[in-house]
């Protein structure tokens, strides 16, 4: 873990919202010299505070209109049905995110689909076909939104 | 409409969104003032937008990340826009989701630690308006996190 003052808060915020301005750039709006902006930039990127970098993409415009959250719950549980699970939910190309949890469910899973007849072949082929799938929820996502977090 | 060098194309750089202009076309197998083009005419286009920075919350000292599930009170026509305006105002929310579903809205919460939620739960989430419902997932592990689309 490492400590961050206000003006690398700054840079942290500018390039989450943009990670192609240069350090030239984001320095003259936060009065660092260029040399000073890129060791701060490259402090975090050591440290993985920046851990890499996202393509905002239209995927409406891709031909996918429809994103599926779903929670997943395993029916038979212990350590071999989990790896098991892992290893088919991450081979299908249409589920973004997988992500382990505590609660109600056991997964999380961000599935996209060209439309909702596309996303119900994909659940009944790929989903519900999965080893050790129990109870399942989706919920069709609307709008997102990422926010800053607490770097104010 | 996309052709198939624009889906060469998307599918190199979603799988990799840090590679530079030269090293993406040469992994699609394109000039550098082919692929600069391409990819000037999909942003254009609003097909493809800003290239964000990723930042790890664990390695600024979040190391408690909850999946936040609200059901909302819905008599009330002001009720998402209400919530919606009371959870930007969290900085600890990293996320806002709006569903179709049993579920209205989702907020992506971080924490230092377990104290650290339980303040936050009850100090800034419970008091947020309209709610019906809240079921919490905590994080255990990400296993893959892609923006990969089968193109």
């Amino acid at each position: 873990m490492i400590d961050l003052d206000d003006t690398d808060r700054a840079l942290l915020r500018a390039l989450a919202e943009d990670a192609t301005q240069s350090a030239g750039a984001l320095g003259r709006r936060l009065g660092l010299s260029q040399p000073a902006a890129w060791r701060r930039i490259r402090r975090m990127e050591e440290a993985g505070v920046i851990a890499g970098r996202r393509l905002v993409v239209d995927r409406a415009a891709l031909g996918f209109g429809v994103t599926v959250f779903l929670g997943v719950k395993l029916a038979t549980k212990g350590r071999v049905s989990l790896e098991d699970f892992e290893r088919a939910v991450t081979a299908i190309p249409e589920v973004q995110v997988v992500q382990h949890v505590l609660g109600l469910f056991d997964y999380r899973l961000r599935v996209v689909a060209r439309d909702i007849a596309d996303f119900e072949r994909v659940l009944r082929r790929r989903i519900m076909t999965l080893p050790g799938v129990g109870q399942v929820e989706a919920n069709v996502l609307l709008t997102e939104e990422k926010r800053p977090g607490p770097l104010g | 409409m996309l052709d198939d060098t624009d889906r060469r194309l998307l599918r190199h750089l979603l799988a990799e969104p840090s590679l530079g202009t030269a090293e993406l076309a040469e992994r699609a197998g394109l000039t550098t003032a082919t692929c600069w083009r391409r990819l000037e005419r999909l942003t254009e286009r609003g097909v493809i937008g800003a290239r964000q920075a990723l930042i790890d919350w664990r390695k600024l000292g979040y190391s408690v990340e909850v999946s936040l599930r609200f059901t909302l009170d819905k008599t009330d026509p002001r009720a998402f826009d209400e919530f919606l305006a009371a959870a930007r105002q969290v900085p600890e929310v990293i996320g806002i989701e709006t569903f179709l579903g049993r579920v209205d809205v989702r907020l992506n919460v971080i924490a230092r630690d377990m104290k650290h939620y339980q303040e936050l739960y009850r100090s800034r989430i419970l008091t947020l308006p309209h709610i019906a419902d809240i079921e919490a997932l905590m994080l255990v592990a990400t296993i893959r996190e892609a923006e990969a689309l089968p193109l």
